[in-house]
């Protein structure tokens, strides 16, 4: 036994004393390169790590995501009116690995700022130098009352792509001819927009080819939405009486669901439902709401120039979970977030200051496979946030011929080519 | 002479900087990439697009300002550019097409 034990320790030591001129090199790089620990494997989170990576191979860089596949929520409605299949818009992270990406796939449960370490769920914790949090959005169940997970799945939101966009696009394709579609919407702010009326249009356009008496009734909790002009006259012109809108002034907001009869209550009226998605009112992810970020209000403050947490140095927030002035919550902001903070964490490793960066939203939405809009946002950091650089003609303007509308469908696929490429490509 | 060594001091404080620990190994990024990276979301990782949207790598640094200022003067027919082209000031623009005109095609 004694033996045993000596050999093998001898072949441990001879083996660590064999390999040690070779490890000298990559033990220096290692000491030299910071570590950096991302939670949350989406547009953010995925962005920043892929940036880090192409700027400095030295950098231990350590991405957590719970999932081991991505689904984007950007294209996600196209899946919902049946223009391709999921498996499209759905991501591994093989090429995020194969760029020298640790990617541990395991939830991220606690984060220490002081001991500068995340504990996963199991039980394990990752040390950092620097932490950038990009987990996206969570749903703030108790806001409709009778709407819980376990509603979603009799009433799916559909508002994190997968099994909830491929739950509702089941339940599309198995409603009769003649059904009522709700789309209840909540009040701002929350993730994409523009979404539940891109998500009407691509609903309809399915619906009007394959169940033409059926109908969408949006129920919106505000009184007006973005892009409003267009959407509406690209209902007029494409999915005439298919589509009605009821703003919250008229009761449109939905206050409370029962999903054994698919009825969405508002404050004066049942709908019966064929199908209904009703969206919940959101907040940041919950390990950024555990983790104190967002001082009890639901999103985190952030400097507009780093996305340093206001709350925690060296903490780092990203995307949806964010604060971002006049920024929306959708996935080419976190692109283009990730980008400028990774630039600051780059400059923050050399001692060198940050610099403002000048940042793009810019969202098309489809209406039909050769039909779509856009608006186009740039923002810059003025005071202590991000403003828009011009607040007109922000728009594709109404009355655009089809050519540009097929225009900007061509480039929706490209962009969404191009955005994806750069993350996991 | 003295501007010479003054050279030759820029030159040894550099090399001291670049050999002093700590500094990360990291590329310099530069004012034209860091304006390009918002581009990049649309035209692809150094301006290497698929479908649509044209590639912009490796174009002809004048052609590429021409175009770029055109937008911004709304001279020119676009399908957006001409609305985020407003976003830039014309230094930028040609650090834009600098950085671009820069990348391998």
């Amino acid at each position: 036994m004694m033996k045993a034990l000596n050999r093998r320790n001898f072949i441990l030591g001879s083996a660590a004393a064999a390999t040690a001129p070779f490890m000298s090199a990559p033990v220096y790089a290692a000491a030299k390169g910071a570590r950096i620990v991302i939670i949350g494997g989406g547009f953010g989170g995925v962005s920043l790590a892929r940036y880090l990576r192409r700027h400095d191979p030295s950098l231990a860089i350590t991405l957590i995501e719970r999932d081991t596949q991505y689904t984007t929520c950007p294209l996600s409605n196209g899946v919902l009116g049946g223009l391709y299949p999921i498996s499209q818009i759905s991501f591994t992270y093989a090429k995020v690995k194969a760029a020298g990406i640790d990617v541990i796939n395991e939830e991220a449960v606690s984060i220490d700022p002081s001991a500068k370490t995340v504990a996963l769920a199991g039980g394990r914790s990752v040390k950092f130098d620097y932490l950038v949090v990009s987990p996206g959005i969570d749903f703030i169940w108790d806001s409709i009352k009778g709407y819980n997970e376990q509603a979603a799945e009799v009433m799916p939101h559909a508002w994190k792509a997968g099994a909830q966009t491929s739950l509702l696009r089941r339940q599309l394709e198995a409603m009769p001819d003649g059904g009522l579609v709700i789309i209840g919407v909540p009040a701002m702010p929350y993730r994409c927009p523009p979404g539940p009326y891109e998500r009407a249009s691509l609903m309809a356009y399915y619906l009007k080819a394959n169940k033409p008496k059926s109908k969408i009734i949006i129920l919106d909790a505000s009184d007006a939405f973005i892009k409003q002009d267009l959407f509406m006259e690209a209902w007029q012109r494409l999915y005439p009486g298919m589509i009605e809108w009821v703003p919250g002034s008229k009761s449109g907001k939905v206050l409370a669901v029962n999903p054994s009869t698919l009825t969405v209550s508002t404050g004066f009226d049942d709908y019966k439902a064929a199908v209904a998605n009703i969206i919940p009112a959101q907040r940041a992810g919950a390990i950024a709401v555990r983790a104190g970020l967002d001082q009890g209000t639901g999103y985190c403050a952030i400097d507009p120039v780093s996305f340093e947490s206001r709350v925690h140095k060296g903490i780092y927030v990203l995307g949806d979970a964010t604060i971002a002035g006049e920024m929306p919550k959708s996935g080419f902001s976190a692109n283009g977030q990730a980008k400028a903070c990774a630039r600051a964490i780059l400059g923050a490793i050399a001692g060198t200051a940050a610099t403002p960066a000048k940042l793009l939203n810019i969202c098309y939405s489809t209406v039909d496979p050769n039909y779509a809009f856009s608006i186009v946002d740039g923002f810059a950091v003025t005071g202590d946030s991000l403003h828009l650089t011009f607040e007109d003609n922000r728009t594709t303007p109404i009355g655009a011929s089809d050519d540009e509308h097929s225009r900007e469908a061509q480039s929706a696929k490209s962009w969404y080519a191009n955005i994806t490429a750069e993350m996991f490509g | 002479m003295r501007s010479l060594l003054m050279q030759v001091g820029v030159i040894v404080l550099m090399m001291v900087l670049m050999m002093a620990p700590g500094i990360s190994n990291a590329a310099q990024i530069s004012n034209g990439e860091a304006l390009g990276d918002a581009c990049t979301s649309c035209h692809g990782i150094d301006g290497h697009s698929k479908g649509y949207i044209p590639a912009i790598a490796g174009v002809n640094k004048a052609t590429l300002l021409q175009e770029l200022k055109a937008f911004r003067a709304q001279s020119a027919q676009a399908t957006i550019m001409n609305r985020i082209a407003r976003a830039y000031t014309e230094p930028e623009l040609e650090a834009l097409a600098g950085y671009f005109s820069s990348r391998p095609r």
